[in-house]
């Protein structure tokens, strides 16, 4: 049952691997997102009614399924991109044919590869997983080949090998704190999580740690996060908005499931310590990067670390609440920045630059380019109606709600130090006079528009995801 | 026992003398070729492991490890060195001696940080452990200390050999699946690296000072 979630992007990247590139190849890349979509809605929709569905290694819960549609969504917003990027990569000779049908492959992996991060109950199967996105998006990073982009690849694939060698580290002291305990399958979160009490605590301290710091790698979070905004700045826009947007969630809703075992194993006080002061430092560290930003594509990088500190921050304090405003930043973040990536590289394909002095007056010039611009930095800041602004409340009034005032007011100070930034930059990009104005075609602007359009939906109204939600921030609650 | 404890011993010490190895010589040669040996001790380690404990499995595991870490890896690197024939460590950040002297306090703090894992696995094997988080440590130095990106390469399957030892040591091995899962993992791995590898000297890149144009 699990394992048609697998299918569709094995078609596509069998067909894609296989059969000379066309822009039918990009189509069926979209097509299988969107299979993604539907059978994680399918998911949802059953789970909601009888509870989780598998067993044993792959499982999908509630939150395995939030994230399935999340991972679907995004995917379907950049493979749908990804037509008119590759097709129009051919046809000015920037991208061999060869080159396309790479993408197209690796493209449908990655998506194969997070999917199944996330319904993985195993933490073996998990960690495989995560280094296989690893392995598959180095390339994508590196897809224009030029020497900027190689040693984005470089810094990537380094730094988070490095990473993701800590996470071994941490599941195989995880996995002897379990054999010590005598639990049945020590691998196994269900399993683990229920006799979490039983574990040795200096041991599952340290194997905590590591998994933290080795997950953390890879969802930008301090210390090893310098690989960010190169991979970021780097990557084709689609690449950028599918890493962005989910694959950083992705890796952070591991460490939400391993924070379970870690309360259930040593309370809540170590493992609130240890991702209060990761979060609040990711936090602290994007808000000063993004102050002197000088290139659009890198600001949105920092940006995406500062949500990934917002997030850990909240996820250290716990609970439903917090972790429910979490869950449903995870959706906002990732529409709003899947939509962002992309209209930064549609302005650096029009305007050759992403430099963002040089792009003064760009609502003048392109006007549908500036307006998504502005609407999309609007949504990201936590303006109402965009669903982030419900998130953010949400996961502030759980920090108070626990006694943690301090971490409140943090975070509160910090958005609002990002929030200037981030506004002043957008002057200087969107305002000023132009001679000419161009205007985009409505191919590009309509999913952009239907991906802004959904991130404020869910700001006004929390149908249809509200129980799943709440089921989904049950399980890492 | 005692043959058991001593083998097991000397092929736990032997992946730790491969790291050092590494910080030790400057040819590219050598380099990878102490990666080697450390691919042989590693699977002498669980293949030991395997037969002390009657694991069918974990001699399966040792034979891949073999193959990979001690045959496949190191023989892809070995073709990029031969590439560049003479290619060596020429200037490293930090010098040779005060990279060992290094190398002696990782292992040091290695012990102590050792300490809880050590109390709860205990025995011959639990004695070694510290041996396994030497090696990662000396392998992130190795990343941060030298300048080919071939010898970052080096430091992260240093790294990644120190791991595997812990994992060995401790749990007898994740299981097998696992273990077949991450091994082919560092593999691709590899040979992604390998190919990034070649790209880089394609434009002309070796010394990964001269990758400088991204920063903020």
């Amino acid at each position: 049952m699990v394992y048609w979630l697998f299918l569709a992007p094995l078609v596509a990247g069998l067909v894609a691997l296989l059969t000379p590139w066309r822009p039918a190849v990009a189509w069926l890349g979209a097509t299988s997102a969107a299979v993604v979509l539907v059978l994680g809605v399918g998911f949802a929709v059953r789970i909601e009614r009888s509870g989780p569905v598998g067993s044993g290694v792959l499982r999908v819960d509630a939150l395995a399924a939030f994230l399935v549609i999340v991972i679907g969504s995004v995917s379907l917003l950049a493979t749908v991109r990804s037509v008119s990027y590759l097709t129009d990569e051919v046809r000015t000779g920037r991208s061999t044919l060869r080159h396309a049908a790479l993408y197209s492959t690796l493209v449908q992996g990655f998506i194969a590869a997070m999917v199944l991060a996330v319904v993985a109950n195993n933490l073996g199967v998990l960690w495989v997983a995560i280094e296989a996105t690893t392995v598959v998006t180095t390339f994508l990073v590196g897809h224009h080949r030029t020497p900027a982009a190689l040693e984005a690849s470089w810094k990537y694939i380094i730094i988070c090998s490095v990473g993701i060698a800590v996470a071994f580290l941490g599941t195989a002291v995880l996995y002897l704190a379990g054999v010590h305990a005598h639990v049945a399958n020590p691998l196994d979160f269900t399993t683990l999580a229920a006799h979490a009490a039983l574990l040795n605590a200096p041991v599952v301290r340290l194997a905590f740690t590591l998994l933290v710091l080795g997950y953390g790698t890879k969802a930008g979070l301090v210390p090893l996060f310098s690989w960010l905004p190169d991979a970021h700045g780097q990557a084709p826009a689609p690449v950028s908005a599918l890493m962005s947007g989910v694959l950083l969630s992705v890796a952070l809703s591991a460490i939400l499931r391993l924070r379970v075992i870690a309360v259930g194993a040593l309370g809540p006080t170590f493992p609130r310590v240890l991702l209060l002061a990761i979060g609040i430092t990711t936090l602290v560290v994007a808000a000063a990067m993004l102050l002197a930003q000088r290139d659009l594509k890198r600001l949105l990088a920092y940006s995406t670390m500062e949500h990934m500190g917002i997030m850990t921050v909240a996820a250290g304090v716990g609970g439903p609440l917090a972790l429910a405003g979490v869950l449903l930043h995870i959706l906002g973040h990732g529409l709003v920045k899947g939509v962002l990536f992309l209209d930064a590289g549609e302005v650096l394909r029009l305007e050759g630059t992403t430099r963002i002095a040089r792009l003064g007056g760009l609502l003048a010039r392109r006007p549908a380019l500036g307006a998504i611009l502005a609407l999309g930095l609007a949504g990201l800041l936590g303006l109402p109606p965009f669903s982030i602004f419900v998130s953010e409340l949400t996961m502030l009034r759980a920090e108070a709600g626990a006694g943690l005032w301090w971490v409140a007011a943090i975070v509160l100070g910090v958005l609002a130090i990002i929030l200037a930034a981030i506004l002043a930059h957008a002057r200087t990009m969107l305002l000023g006079a132009s001679e000419t104005s161009t205007s985009s075609p409505a191919s590009f602007v309509a999913p952009l528009g239907v991906a802004l359009g959904a991130a404020v939906w869910f700001g006004l109204v929390a149908w249809p995801l509200a129980h799943l939600l709440s089921l989904a921030a049950g399980v890492v609650a | 026992m005692t043959t058991f404890a001593n083998a097991l011993g000397s092929a736990a010490v032997l992946v730790t003398v491969g790291a050092v190895v590494v910080l030790w010589r400057h040819r590219l040669r050598s380099i990878v070729a102490a990666l080697a040996v450390q691919g042989v001790a590693l699977a002498a380690t669980a293949a030991l492991l395997g037969v002390h404990e009657h694991d069918r499995g974990l001699l399966v595991v040792a034979g891949l490890v073999l193959l990979v870490k001690a045959a496949v890896i190191p023989g892809l690197l070995a073709r990029v060195v031969a590439a560049t024939p003479g290619a060596r460590e020429s200037d490293p950040l930090v010098n040779v001696p005060a990279s060992l002297v290094v190398a002696g306090l990782l292992t040091l703090g290695a012990f102590v940080a050792a300490r809880p894992i050590v109390a709860l696995v205990g025995g011959p094997t639990g004695k070694l452990v510290p041996l396994g988080l030497a090696t990662v440590l000396i392998g992130f130095f190795t990343m941060v200390a030298r300048r080919r990106a071939m010898s970052q390469v080096v430091g992260l399957l240093l790294v990644d050999n120190g791991i595997a030892l812990v994992a060995f040591l401790v749990t007898s091995g994740v299981p097998v699946i696992v273990e077949l899962g991450s091994t082919l993992d560092v593999l691709f791995g590899v040979v992604v690296l390998r190919v990034l590898l070649a790209r880089l000297s394609a434009l002309g890149f070796s010394d990964l000072d001269q990758l400088r144009s991204l920063h903020d």
